[in-house]
């Protein structure tokens, strides 16, 4: 097979690695704050490399999907940056806080909408609701075989072939395209992007398209909120850190003695 | 009568821990309200954990065999359970956020268009509506929220060890067979084969030395087992333990991967190298007894959780610290 079709459905997020002291929790809006730059969710990142590694093996065409009420381009053209050939970001007031469901809902209709594609990739789940169903109810509603917790994707003979994690290890598992695949961090990190592709990137002039739910043709009814009846402060983790001080050498001492106390 | 339906797992012929806590809380809820909770196995042959079941109390134990439910097939699992919702109506249904609720979840919650909550670490039922509340950790842990959602079968998929396995009433349910409709042609995934891997039981470990992206290369993990086998001296059951990062950058394998998609995990002692601490990660290992913390950041998330900390490079720490292990043990 040459010339595969991909379509990879990537989360703009804030930085799930953000220190500690910049999040809180608005337990009136019931919103967790984060203080934080907004990023690619790192499972969808691990599901992009997957889609490069395939075009550059067959040849072909990447296109991102990112939903939101509002989507930054200027996150999303890294992906365009690392390798990806298009990127559409599909933004409405309506998309704010969807549950699972109607976010899935909503990105099917995308889907449909572009029409043509031999493989729709998702991270195994989001950085911040760590929910792990968009990528699955995707594939039911577009009635794609489904394959999930992928940590190696290939092509053979038309088809799609996935190392699949499972508890005992993996399993390899093949399946009919168009299909599904949804991408956990065995894959590998995306790769590196040289200073000098994402600054060309972030300046050009490319215009990144962008459709509203009236575009895609979602029907407004069927898109419902996340239900939070209630949000709240985790109980706190914190603890009181002894720092070691002194040379290495001394620091190595007092640690070591520490072990033998907790013997 | 309302009916909270769990879908159960069977491990080596019996029914698994998880499955003793989800009946748990489906004898919690049933109680919240007023109605019954049942079980159901799938399998190519279910007889045994269906009769060890009974004595836990459920009101029905539901069997639905075939040979092609032996082994897990997705496709057909979630086919069959399609049918047994259908079927049994339950206002609730429960699994375990396992490999098999995982999948099972999201992709029933889209066949019978309800809405599902992954991962709970409570469940109560709502007084005044009735409607399931399924508490879930966010953003990696940081906020706790509370979902609710119209819709039946109200879904949810449950975190292990977080309810106490039920306590069998030795009350005399009944069992009940479900014929599956299913056959190979609905098998869009096909199985090649599975192939098993070694690998590290993180939660049996009484120690964990663990290391991250601050190792800056892959050599760094055998730093690592070597301060291991110094405190293998003294400490049983040392393990090595990872961050997300070092895995996805191919340095080790991700059954050593500590946190939320990783092994949640209480060791007696961890040690973090070169781990600044992603929210998710410290959400796997913040409830261990004694948490120690080398990193070159004094401002890291790690530091905020840990008991005891050097701020310095681990290479100029560890060899030491191996050498003092050594003479004292």
């Amino acid at each position: 097979m040459t010339d595969i079709k991909i379509i990879v459905c990537a989360k703009q997020i804030p930085d799930p690695e953000a220190p500690l002291s910049d999040v809180s929790v608005d337990a009136v809006k019931m919103e967790v704050i984060v203080d934080a730059p907004q990023v690619i969710s790192p499972f969808d990142e691990n599901a992009l490399e997957a889609a490069i590694r395939l075009k550059e093996d067959l040849g072909g065409k990447i296109t991102v999907l990112s939903l939101g009420k509002k989507v930054s381009d200027t996150v999303l053209r890294k992906a365009l940056a690392a390798g990806a050939d298009e990127l559409i970001l599909l933004q409405d007031d309506q998309f704010e806080k969807l549950d699972s469901y109607s976010t899935a809902t909503a990105l099917a209709d995308a889907v449909r909408k572009i029409g043509d594609y031999d493989l729709v990739l998702a991270g195994r789940q989001a950085g911040d609701w760590d929910s792990g169903q968009v990528g699955l109810i995707l594939g039911e509603l577009l009635d794609l075989p489904c394959i999930s917790l992928a940590r190696d994707i290939s092509v053979e003979d038309g088809s799609v072939v996935v190392q699949k994690s499972i508890p005992e290890g993996y399993e390899r598992v093949k399946a009919q395209m168009p299909a599904l695949v949804t991408v956990s961090n065995e894959v590998g990190e995306l790769r590196y992007i040289s200073r000098t592709k994402m600054l060309k990137m972030m300046r050009g002039s490319r215009s990144i398209p962008s459709w509203n739910a009236k575009e895609i043709g979602v029907n407004s009814d069927a898109l419902q909120k996340m239900g939070i009846a209630e949000l709240s402060s985790p109980p706190d983790m914190g603890r009181d850190c002894q720092f070691i001080e002194g040379s290495p050498d001394d620091q190595a001492e007092k640690l070591a003695e520490i072990f033998m106390a907790l013997r | 009568m309302s009916e909270v339906l769990i879908l159960g797992e069977i491990k080596e012929g019996s029914l698994d821990l998880k499955t003793l806590e989800l009946l748990g809380a489906g004898k919690k809820l049933a109680g919240e309200m007023g109605g019954v909770f049942s079980l159901l196995l799938m399998g190519d042959s279910v007889s045994g954990p269906a009769d060890e079941a009974l004595p836990h109390g459920p009101t029905k134990v539901y069997k639905m065999e075939h040979p092609l439910l032996g082994g897990f097939k997705p496709d057909l699992w979630v086919a069959s359970l399609e049918q047994a919702c259908k079927k049994i109506n339950p206002k609730v249904l429960l699994m375990s956020h396992s490999f098999v609720g995982m999948e099972v979840g999201p992709r029933l919650s889209s066949r019978l268009n309800t809405r599902l909550t992954t991962d709970c670490i409570d469940l109560s039922i709502d007084p005044e509506d009735g409607l399931l509340l399924r508490t879930k950790p966010v953003s990696g842990g940081n906020a706790i929220s509370v979902f609710k959602f119209q819709g039946e079968p109200q879904l949810a998929t449950v975190r292990g060890k977080v309810f106490a396995p039920v306590q069998g009433d030795g009350s005399a349910g009944t069992i009940e067979e479900i014929a599956p409709e299913i056959d190979e042609s609905m098998i869009k995934v096909l199985s090649l084969e599975i192939v098993k891997e070694e690998s590290v039981a993180l939660d049996k470990a009484n120690v964990v030395v663990a290391g991250g992206a601050g190792l800056g290369e892959e050599d760094g993990f055998e730093l690592l087992e070597e301060l291991a086998e110094a405190l293998g001296e003294t400490f049983d059951n040392v393990m090595i333990g990872c961050s997300r990062v070092a895995v996805d950058k191919g340095w080790i394998s991700s059954d050593h991967q500590v946190g939320l998609t990783g092994t949640m995990i209480s060791p007696d002692i961890y040690v973090a190298v070169g781990i600044s601490g992603a929210i998710q990660h410290l959400v796997g290992m913040v409830h261990a007894k004694k948490i120690i913390a080398i990193n070159t950041d004094k401002s890291c998330n790690m530091f905020k959780v840990a008991d005891y900390g050097i701020v310095e490079d681990y290479e100029d720490i560890i060899p030491a610290l191996i050498e003092k292990l050594e003479e004292l043990s």
